[in-house]
């Protein structure tokens, strides 16, 4: 325990929350150490008290409502708890100090950025204007920002997000902590913009000896950078070890679990998905006992009673009593239940939906003068074209402002195109109007990404899912409407009495399937999936992703499945469509675009996204693409991927390059290939 | 490092479930305050037969100019009517007006509001400009001009173009607000939803659109009642609202009153106290509801 290399030790800590429904527990007995320079990762779903516990590190609760009521924070040999706000704030920024996962809000926005960088420099270190200035110039080149001295007097908005993350990475260094927090530090983050930060960090942790302390939900983040993990579970740490440990030898079943319910982007699709059923407890009235107990496989008598975090191994620790079973291979080994074959039939034939040269130009007017504005134009679909066969599932994966969204509203007709066809069933959707597209919004319905704005608050589940069933006639009167709303439910694993509810008293994977079921009720063909399970936690996540195919099968749906994540697509879809800035760049099947990918954009972007296993993680060579998405208002010439193509030569800026079928059904639209 | 989890002794006091009304009284105290003077008037005005001690109209020309006493607790006009009993039958008066001219102009401006913002474009353009002008005139000035147009139309006792003039200053202002509420609920993924079931324009505006402006809408008509009040007081000051013998706040402080308030001050204090109270309680009401309903105030 008294490790000279020790730079924080938390001890025992207990936060908890008084709110006016009760008493939250948020953190309860959370014990763990920091050794100077080296990476640990915090791991665990949204309210396990993973951000809580560092925020307490900080003494940056939520006041009056979040107190720390039990337990110590040693850094450097001194409790943070005991000090003044005076010498707590002196240790802030300058010990310790935090990045936080929103880069567009965590800056501030009427300052230059320079003055933001500089401003603990000044406050801490006592630096003058020169000394501080030329500090911030170091820093930006630290954090691998180009012409530092011209962009230290420019403001947050003239920075990209990515940009902005470095921005706060530098503010964090800039009086070489010892200490940095990161809080979900690339959540917002695009993948290859990731990848970027993530290096960027662990390199400058090792450089300059500063310890990490990684927040995430991301199991590939840990697997790449962590050096130990915390699984944190319902306010418990429930497995501590090396990252090895943890992934390769976990010991705590719901650690288990969460390694096995994540769709991974080395494994081929057709493989079902392993997950944890049901829900983590309400910390309001947290279960005796074991808090995972309710969703374990392997729960007895004995779990009842709060079980001890022990150590399986040197190093490596576990909350289960079943713990030296799980380790012995009595329980839990390898259950991957792999099913045959991940090809449907049907895939001939007729074509459900197809999309010819799609076309959607956005016009924006930006003022230049109190009488004078510009009017351009955003690109954000430039000639996407591609078909979907009915039963089939067709994934479309981009970063954010690909236009991959944009391409599900113009098949809703909930934005019409500029040009090109979409072909519904054999008919030209794209210029209907909306008479006539009545009986086929019927027929292609939709599900949102996030499961919190797409209900109405004011509707109970029973009338959002009731309300298309008795506008379109579906079923006769309102007590017939009632009994299809029961068993509509009860088809997305959700309970009849729910119907009373309203969407606030259930959960965001319960929402999740409340919106599912309102799709389903108007018995569609084809379901566009707009990033559906991203704002989902992991072990949510799995039970969704197994609900549509599931529903898939029973009902011989045909989605089109828009993500950014690139395992959970390569897990669902049978072919899968790459976009980048408006364009397709590629279009294959999912296994042999994951086996071999042909447009340098697809590579870059399966090498960015991290897998959840550090020995695969360690072998695999750390390519990360540079540059920026560029803006789509001013889209590069030719190629629009010219500008960050480790391969493109003078003739890419020249020539828009056509999708060629270079293998049967596999397209790229790349000259190098 | 081994050991079951710890349990800190800490007792906190048990939580006490309240009622919506207790929890507003406790966070609100002077909405709450308020809120009680609001059911005070409107108590009295809805009982003004019961409560006033004498008739309103009743004239005593032998109690003329009375001081307060007891018979009297608020003195006598330069008619001999009791003052008291005129302003308890005024609350009358001033809450059918502003609850009417309140509602109306709502109502109007909410649904104007939503169009608007649903529509957007061209509708949307058209309609805010017309809006500036409306918002162009001072109030006061466009309501003189609304009562001067209309003239008189008496429908149980109440003057409905009175209430049409109020209530047409106050369509422009809560159209702006409901329109930029409406703005960002159209966004949410619940209008697309509804937009994708391909469910008609009514049917989105009332169902899905209307409700969940409810809460800015409420505050808006607590408020706009008190603005209300104030206009019709204004109105029949100036000889253009309410008409003698009707007991009216704003009709008793004009006529004789301002040839007798050196002699007889309590001819237009409580009249005018009763003005001052029931606007600033229904805009504090009004405050303090939007502070309640906001859920950036909650804990």
């Amino acid at each position: 325990m008294t490790d000279s290399n020790v730079l924080l030790s938390v001890e025992d800590l207990h936060v908890h929350f008084v709110t006016s429904r009760g008493v939250v527990r948020a953190v309860e007995g959370v014990s763990y150490q920091v050794r100077r320079g080296e990476v640990l990762a915090i791991v665990g779903e949204s309210g396990c008290g993973k951000s809580v516990s560092s925020l307490a590190i900080m003494r940056l609760l939520a006041k009056p409502a979040g107190r720390v009521v039990h337990g110590k924070i040693m850094f450097e040999g001194v409790n943070l708890l005991d000090l003044s706000d005076e010498e707590m704030r002196e240790r802030r920024g300058r010990d310790i100090s935090m990045i936080f996962q929103e880069p567009m809000t965590s800056l501030n926005p009427v300052l230059p950025i320079g003055l933001q960088i500089m401003e603990p420099l000044f406050i801490h270190l006592n630096m003058t204007q020169e000394q501080a200035r030329a500090r911030a110039v170091e820093l930006l080149g630290l954090v691998g920002i180009t012409d530092p001295e011209r962009r230290l007097d420019q403001y947050p908005h003239q920075f990209s997000g990515g940009m902005r993350q470095r921005v706060m990475i530098a503010i964090g260094l800039a009086c070489n902590p010892k200490l940095i927090i990161a809080d979900e530090p690339t959540t917002a983050l695009d993948v290859t913009i990731q990848a970027q930060i993530l290096e960027l960090m662990r390199e400058l942790s090792r450089k300059l000896n500063i310890a990490l302390v990684i927040i995430t939900h991301n199991l590939g983040v840990v697997a790449r950078y962590a050096d130990r993990v915390n699984v944190m579970y319902a306010a418990r740490v429930v497995e501590q070890g090396t990252a090895d440990d943890v992934f390769l030898r976990p010991r705590h079943p719901y650690a288990m679990g969460l390694m096995r319910s994540v769709p991974r982007l080395d494994r081929p699709r057709g493989a079902k998905l392993e997950t944890i059923e049901g829900l983590p407890p309400n910390l309001l009235d947290p279960p005796k006992g074991c808090r995972f107990a309710a969703r374990c496989q392997f729960r007895q008598d004995a779990c009842a009673a709060d079980p001890p975090l022990v150590e399986v191994e040197a190093g490596h620790f576990s909350a289960c009593l079943r713990a030296g079973e799980i380790a012995a291979g009595g329980i839990g080994g390898e259950t991957l239940v792999r099913e045959a074959g991940g090809k449907r039939e049907g895939r001939a034939g007729e074509k459900l939906l197809a999309v010819k040269g799609l076309k959607k130009f956005f016009k924006v007017t930006r003022k230049t003068g109190t009488f004078s504005s510009v009017e351009s134009e955003v690109r954000a679909v430039n000639d996407v074209s591609f078909d979907i066969s009915p039963g089939e599932t067709l994934g479309l994966v981009g970063e954010s402002g690909c236009g991959k969204t944009t391409v599900g509203r113009t098949i809703l007709r909930l934005e019409s195109p500029t040009a090109g066809e979409i072909v519904f069933k054999g008919q030209d959707i794209a210029k209907l109007g909306s008479a006539e597209l009545r009986p086929i919004r019927r027929k292609i319905q939709v599900i949102f990404q996030d499961p919190y704005s797409s209900l109405n608050p004011r509707m109970t589940i029973g009338q959002i899912i009731a309300e298309p069933l008795l506008v379109y006639g579906i079923v006769k009167d309102k007590e017939a409407a009632k009994k299809r709303v029961a068993e509509l439910l009860e088809g997305v694993g959700l309970f009849a009495y729910m119907a009373e509810r309203y969407p606030h008293e259930m959960s965001g994977g319960q929402r999740q399937r409340v919106g599912i079921a309102r799709a389903l009720a108007m018995e569609p063909e084809c379901i566009v999936c707009d990033e559906p399970v991203s704002a989902l936690d992991v072990s949510i996540q799995g039970q969704i992703i197994n609900l549509l195919e599931n529903l898939q099968k029973k009902l011989g749906l045909t989605y089109l499945f828009i993500a950014h994540d690139l395992a959970v697509v390569r897990h669902i879809s049978d072919r899968v469509a790459v976009m980048y800035l408006g364009r397709m760049m590629e279009l294959a099947d999912g296994d042999a675009l994951y086996a071999e990918p042909l447009h340098p954009y697809t590579k870059a972007l399966l090498d960015a996204a991290p897998i959840p296993d550090p020995v695969i993680e360690r072998a695999r060579a750390p390519r990360t693409l540079g540059g920026e998405i560029p803006s789509p208002l001013r889209p590069p010439s030719g190629c629009v991927f010219h500008t960050r193509c480790p391969i493109a030569d003078e003739s890419c800026k020249a020539v828009v390059p056509e999708a060629r079928e270079v293998k049967p059904g596999h397209y790229v639209a790349c000259l190098k290939v | 490092m081994a050991g079951a989890v710890s349990q800190p002794n800490v007792v906190y006091a048990p939580v006490k479930r309240r009622s919506a009304l207790a929890q507003f009284c406790i966070a609100q105290p002077l909405g709450a305050i308020s809120g009680v003077a609001i059911v005070v008037m409107l108590f009295g005005g809805a009982f003004a037969e019961y409560v006033a001690p004498y008739d309103p109209l009743a004239i005593d020309f032998g109690a003329m100019l009375a001081p307060p006493s007891w018979e009297h607790w608020m003195g006598t006009d330069a008619f001999g009517r009791d003052i008291f009993s005129r302003v308890i039958y005024g609350a009358r008066t001033a809450l059918t007006i502003g609850f009417f001219s309140s509602l109306f102009g709502c109502v109007l401006g909410a649904i104007l509001g939503v169009a608007s913002a649903y529509f957007g474009g061209r509708i949307d353009m058209l309609t805010q400009r017309f809006i500036d002008i409306m918002l162009s005139f001072p109030i006061i000035v466009l309501a003189l001009v609304v009562v001067a147009m209309l003239g008189r139309n008496l429908v149980a006792g109440v003057d409905v173009n009175l209430i049409v003039a109020i209530a047409i200053p106050i369509v422009p202002k809560v159209a702006r607000v409901v329109r930029s509420a409406a703005l960002s609920i159209r966004e949410m993924p619940y209008i697309d939803a509804a937009r994708a079931a391909g469910f008609g324009h009514l049917r989105i505006i009332f169902r899905h659109m209307v409700p969940n402006v409810a809460a800015p809408f409420l505050i808006m008509f607590t408020a706009f009642i008190a603005q209300a009040i104030l206009l019709e007081a204004s109105l029949s000051f100036l000889g253009l609202g309410v008409t003698e013998p009707t007991p009216a706040w704003g009709l008793m402080l004009s006529g004789n009153a301002s040839d007798f308030y050196r002699e007889a001050p309590w001819m237009i204090l409580f009249p005018g106290l009763a003005i001052s109270v029931a606007v600033f309680a229904f805009n504090l009401f009004g405050d303090s509801l939007r502070d309640w309903l906001d859920p950036k105030f909650k804990v």
